[in-house]
């Protein structure tokens, strides 16, 4: 069902979803949402399961006209949305008709949002995802940013009885001073004092900072004496703090397969929707936690969001 | 020639959802076995949790949900499987032929790699696709082969500025490697042919015509059959 017309697409806007398994060992990288948090949020604002299609926008956002009743939610970074050049809310669904024209602006804090709609938008899957992976030219609209005149199909279903949001007390905060949980490896060894200035200095976002990954500046890191500059190419997982060959470290996301430099550490799965919702200019740091912590964590975050679903069902 | 693999694989944490195992030092024939063996063995017997496993060189990366099992379960997993683990159970390798139309627009490169080794582009024609070249691994884009084997006649160096758009289908050298692009990037390997195969399809029922493993022979082919071959595979013209 053709459900939104894309008046303007936003800086950088894309169909994704949890992402694609099972074809990492062929190159193709897992892509998906980047605030797997938001994610979840948005879509069940909107009644849906928490792993359906959404749209990920970035910093900007688009102009979309409504073909098709339906409902809306958009999690993440606050942004000033306008239904008809009236207000609405992030963190709340809010029901759209026909003709009726949403308009996401600017951000306010944090980087980047997710726009749930009923049913999920409904692009074919490719290899088992409607996620987009735009350098591979594949998933969401013909593997590319949304662009002018689009039409975005949702797959619709049962809707809201009426206004849902998330308490306040579930959403994060964008703080532009970031700490991030970090667990060391997988090359850790590959480190002596390294490892320490990781874990005691600031570092700021650079412009670079895209669904590869964030470039970080701030104190090199140097590799021990005696241990090589390069490791034999192998896979990372998001959050991966890669150490190339200036020094800088870069957190590797989620279009990325396989590389060649050594790893220090790796931010926790639930820290990275904070790295999403960081923007250029943002401080970083990184603070060293414990494998336990880090599983205590996730457990945590997947109780808060059963917790929003029934709450909210 | 020492032997490369260890007694036992090498753990490294990965974060909260991956773990390392690492089979052997470098490059390694021997070690690259043991690593898809290991691949193969989870997916056709995967302990409770594992999501995907993702095999390169000498490292296996093991993505798992926490939610369902810890890493100690996975590795204790791994190494309870591992007397199974040997080359009986990966499959014999595909030879996999891949046409190229060396030279010209489509290698513009081959000149500049005969001059660095005083061979003809004929010779550099010849050298390169004789051999069949092992995948080790798959990986950077899709269906990017990482091949070894490359003849040390042939080895050039990169580019010093790469190229910002590499046409899909492209082969190249870098050092003491040659490989094939499958999509369209920014790249830096010098350019000696082009193949009009579609390496990677994601709509085709196996988007890839290959594996890890896998060997690739590069057949020289004519402009002609390569413009042939392009509009059978629905190649837009680049």
């Amino acid at each position: 069902m053709k459900t939104f017309s894309v008046l303007t697409p936003g800086a950088y806007t894309t169909v994704q979803d949890a992402g694609r398994y099972g074809f990492q060992k062929m190159g193709v990288p897992v892509s998906g949402v980047l605030d797997p948090f938001a994610h979840a949020a948005a879509n069940i604002l909107v009644g849906n399961p928490p792993d359906r299609a959404v749209l990920e926008i970035t910093v900007t956002g688009p102009k979309l006209e409504v073909l098709a009743a339906c409902d809306v939610a958009l999690c993440g970074g606050e942004f000033n949305i306008t239904l008809n050049e009236e207000p609405v809310q992030c963190w709340s669904s809010f029901a759209v008709i026909p003709g009726d024209v949403i308009e996401v602006h600017q951000v306010k804090s944090g980087c980047r949002g997710y726009l749930a709609v009923t049913g999920g938008i409904d692009v074919p899957r490719v290899m088992g995802s409607r996620s987009t992976y735009a350098g591979g030219r594949i998933g969401g609209l013909a593997g590319r940013p949304l662009a002018p005149g689009d039409e975005l199909p949702a797959a619709g279903g049962t809707r809201n009885t009426g206004p849902r949001a998330v308490p306040e007390e579930l959403r994060p905060s964008h703080p532009e001073e970031i700490s991030l949980l970090a667990i060391a490896g997988p090359q850790d060894d590959y480190f002596d004092e390294g490892l320490e200035l990781l874990f005691s200095s600031s570092y700021m976002v650079t412009a670079k900072a895209d669904r590869m990954g964030y470039r970080l500046k701030g104190p090199d890191i140097p590799i021990a004496d005696g241990k090589p500059q390069s490791i034999v190419s192998e896979p990372s997982m998001p959050g991966g703090i890669q150490i190339p060959a200036d020094r800088q470290p870069i957190v590797l996301l989620v279009e990325q397969t396989v590389g060649g430099y050594a790893k220090i550490a790796t931010v926790i799965s639930s820290d990275l929707s904070k790295v999403a919702q960081a923007t250029p200019g943002d401080t970083v740091r990184f603070v060293r936690t414990s494998m336990e912590e880090a599983h205590r964590l996730v457990r945590e975050q997947h109780d808060k969001l059963r917790a929003l679903a029934r709450l909210l069902a | 020639m020492t032997n490369s693999l260890y007694d036992t694989p090498r753990f490294r944490p990965a974060g909260d959802r991956g773990i390392l195992a690492e089979f052997g030092e470098g490059i390694d024939l021997s070690v690259n076995r043991k690593v898809r063996a290991a691949a193969l063995i989870l997916e056709q017997r995967p302990p409770v949790g594992i999501v995907e496993v993702i095999p390169t060189y000498r490292s296996l990366l093991i993505i798992y949900d926490p939610m369902q099992t810890v890493p100690e379960g996975i590795e204790q997993a791994l190494l309870a499987l591992e007397q199974d683990m040997d080359s009986s159970c990966i499959p014999p390798p595909k030879v996999v032929d891949i046409p190229v139309c060396y030279g010209g627009d489509f290698g513009p490169d081959i000149g500049f790699v005969a001059e660095t080794h005083g061979l003809s582009v004929d010779e550099v024609i010849r050298i390169h696709s004789e051999p069949l070249y092992p995948i080790y691994m798959i990986g950077f884009t899709p269906g990017f082969p990482f091949l070894g084997g490359l003849a040390e006649s042939l080895h050039t160096p990169r580019l010093e500025t790469p190229r910002f758009h590499v046409p899909e289908g492209s082969v190249g050298i870098a050092n003491n490697q040659t490989g094939v692009y499958p999509v369209a990037s920014p790249g830096g390997w010098r350019l000696i042919g082009r193949t009009p195969l579609r390496l990677f399809a994601p709509e085709r029922e196996t988007p890839f015509l290959y594996t890890a493993g896998d060997l690739i022979r590069f057949v020289p082919i004519r402009e002609g059959d390569y413009r042939r071959i392009a509009q059978e595979q629905g190649r837009p013209e680049e």
